[in-house]
């Protein structure tokens, strides 16, 4: 079997008292896009920033690229691309004379740099504003730039965290454009944290994090096969009552999420004529849905990502049914 | 490991390399930043200018008036190598001190995430604000003639390297506080904290000849003392100057009584600007 593009085990990293990466053993195959997907704060910056070298763990290892992050740090520099979530452009300097920075501090050739140059700007589309001051670039603009600032020295493997975050949807659906073209053109690994769900959607392989450990790690298709339930959220008069009359009536655990009454349930349309019929409370909006792979992270981790965004509140109140379920077919 | 050239897609894949050459290219492209940028910001320049012109002919004319140089040297004579090494140490410090803007906007990560040694990334930024502040000098020599002082290219070449190992002492000085304070706002006032007294301390605007016992003793651990001093031994070295104008404008620097030559001067600045280059390394954490 060929050498994984990047291999971890027993991650561990402390700050102090918090645990910000508790125990991570992961496998990702060489040309395979991979997608790390939690909430904020769920460790994700901190595993990216310990494969790219510029945090030590606490303890654990970690290689990309056959190289060791904490002895071979140069090695592994050397061979990965960075898009981090924060720009780290320079404003003042050109588009171009950004990428040349880049190109003479990662010591690509002289020879092929220009040659380079042109290929990653044509790539994210660039190519005509090139010489063009970063400052006169929109939001957009910029990422694309640092995506082929990411890829000038032709990485084994491109880590993006967040490419995404802040631009609005156009924007973010054009990104995921040149990561899929990236994708079927280049011999390269991609490494993507997100936690937008949909943008999950592209990935091959998919592993979902919180509080710091692996919930599950698994394609987006064999994930969303997992949970077989379709997702019922409801609208009531009396909200708690409708939680304890699903339960004693009908068998259903449910649960208040983002503001709805919500429970899963396998052939979900078919459900909805026995709400009515048992229930006995004003139902004022019914909502079924097909499994998404935000159920998928609600089952493995008792939360929407919005609920864990807002502040964890769900947590604690109880385990979630299709978490148990879940948790069963392992 | 295998060094290979794969072609893969449309991106051709370059060979990793690494070893000194590798280093000294990156150190050269940070040093190039620091001149596109210099070249760019215009206005900078041109306050940066404005400022030593103030110092010279308004507050030089002003003290002249009061001042007896014990000669027909002109106050503004002396003035002349202190305001050059005003100009180039304040730009030069700011220069250093700028790594706080690349860390507010995160170009100081792609600096750092790269395959190369900080040694590189620090040494280039000290050479290239050096470099800046040194070649924005150049128009100032150009007004020399109007103090007095002669034009001559071995003169010069002297100060320009003078100025270029205060201008490095500085920068440095400015890259060690960016190390430490993180803040835009509290980095400036810093600097200037610490720029002012060594100013004042140096020999720059007033002649050290007859200073109290205390304000000796700073001056003589002052680092830009020994820059500012070697100037104007330079300048007085290429006029006419009675010795007793030379002892009251430019005394030489004594420790316990012993004069200290001129070259040695130099050497004590270079020293101390190179453990300023060091210190900022160690200072530095690669996971900033």
């Amino acid at each position: 079997m060929a050498e994984p593009a990047v291999r971890v085990r027993g991650l561990t990293k402390t700050y102090g008292e918090i645990e910000a990466v508790r125990g991570i053993d992961l496998d990702v195959a060489e040309r395979e896009m991979f997608g790390f997907l939690g909430p904020n704060g769920a460790g994700k910056t901190t595993t990216i920033k310990i494969l790219c070298t510029l945090a030590d763990a606490t303890a654990g290892t970690a290689t990309v690229a056959g190289h060791d992050v904490r002895t071979e740090r140069a090695a592994v520099r050397g061979r990965i691309g960075l898009v981090f979530q924060e720009p780290t452009l320079d404003a003042y300097l050109t588009a171009e004379q950004n990428l040349r920075f880049h190109g003479e501090l990662y010591g690509v050739p002289r020879a092929l740099l220009r040659e380079r140059m042109d290929e990653v700007l044509t790539m994210v589309g660039l190519a005509d504003r090139r010489r063009d001051l970063v400052a006169t670039y929109s939001g957009g603009m910029r990422r694309r730039l640092e995506i082929a600032r990411g890829l000038l020295h032709a990485p084994a493997v491109l880590f993006l965290d967040e490419p995404t975050i802040g631009l609005d949807p156009q924007t973010r659906a054009a990104i995921w454009d040149h990561i899929a073209t990236l994708r079927r053109t280049e011999d390269i690994t991609v490494f993507v944290t997100t936690h937008y769900m949909e943008e999950a959607e592209h990935c091959d392989r998919i592993a979902i994090i919180d509080n710091g450990q692996l919930a599950v790690t698994d394609t987006p298709e064999a994930l969303k096969a997992r949970i077989g339930a379709d997702r019922v959220q409801i609208r009531t008069d009396d909200d708690p009552t409708a939680i304890v009359r699903l339960r004693e009536r009908l068998g259903v655990q449910a649960a208040m999420h983002e503001g709805m009454v919500t429970f899963s349930v396998p052939g979900g349309a078919e459900f909805v004529p026995k709400l009515f019929a048992e229930l006995g409370l004003g139902i004022g909006t019914v909502t079924v849905t097909r499994p998404s792979l935000d159920d998928v992270f609600m089952a493995y981790t008792g939360r929407t990502i919005r609920d864990a965004e807002a502040g964890g509140g769900g947590r604690g109140g109880g385990m979630h049914p299709m978490r148990m379920m879940a948790r069963g077919r392992r | 490991m295998t060094v290979t050239t794969a072609t893969t897609g449309t991106l051709t894949r370059p060979p990793v390399v690494g070893g000194f050459t590798h280093e000294v290219r990156a150190a050269a492209m940070v040093w190039r930043r620091e001149m596109i940028r210099f070249g760019r910001d215009r206005a900078r320049m041109f306050a940066m200018l404005l400022q030593p012109l103030l110092f010279l002919f308004v507050l030089g004319t002003g003290l002249a008036s009061i001042i007896d140089t014990g000669s027909d040297v002109d106050f503004t004579t002396f003035l002349f190598p202190g305001v050059l090494a005003m100009s180039v140490l304040f730009s030069a410090a700011f220069a250093g001190v700028s790594l706080v803007w690349d860390r507010e906007f995160g170009f100081l990560r792609e600096m750092l995430v790269a395959p190369v040694g900080k040694f590189a990334i620090i040494a280039g930024k000290c050479l290239g604000g050096a470099t800046a502040a040194t070649a924005q000098s150049l128009v100032l020599f150009a007004l020399a003639g109007l103090v007095g002082v002669p034009y001559h290219p071995v003169l010069l070449l002297e100060l320009l390297g003078l100025l270029f190992i205060g201008a490095f002492m500085l920068t440095a000085m400015g890259v060690l506080l960016s190390a430490r304070i993180k803040q835009i706002q509290a980095a400036m006032p810093t600097s200037q904290l610490i720029i002012m007294p060594m100013m004042f301390l140096s020999g720059a605007l007033f002649p050290m000849a007859n200073l109290p016992e205390w304000l000796a003793v700073l001056t003589r651990l002052n680092p830009l003392t020994y820059v500012v001093q070697p100037m104007r031994y330079a300048i007085f070295q290429h006029m006419d100057i009675p010795a007793s104008a030379w002892a009251a404008l430019d005394p030489t620097i004594t420790w316990f009584g012993w004069t200290v030559p001129v070259g040695l001067q130099i050497l004590v600045a270079v020293g101390f600007a190179t453990m300023v280059l060091a210190a900022s390394m160690l200072a530095f954490d690669r996971t900033d």
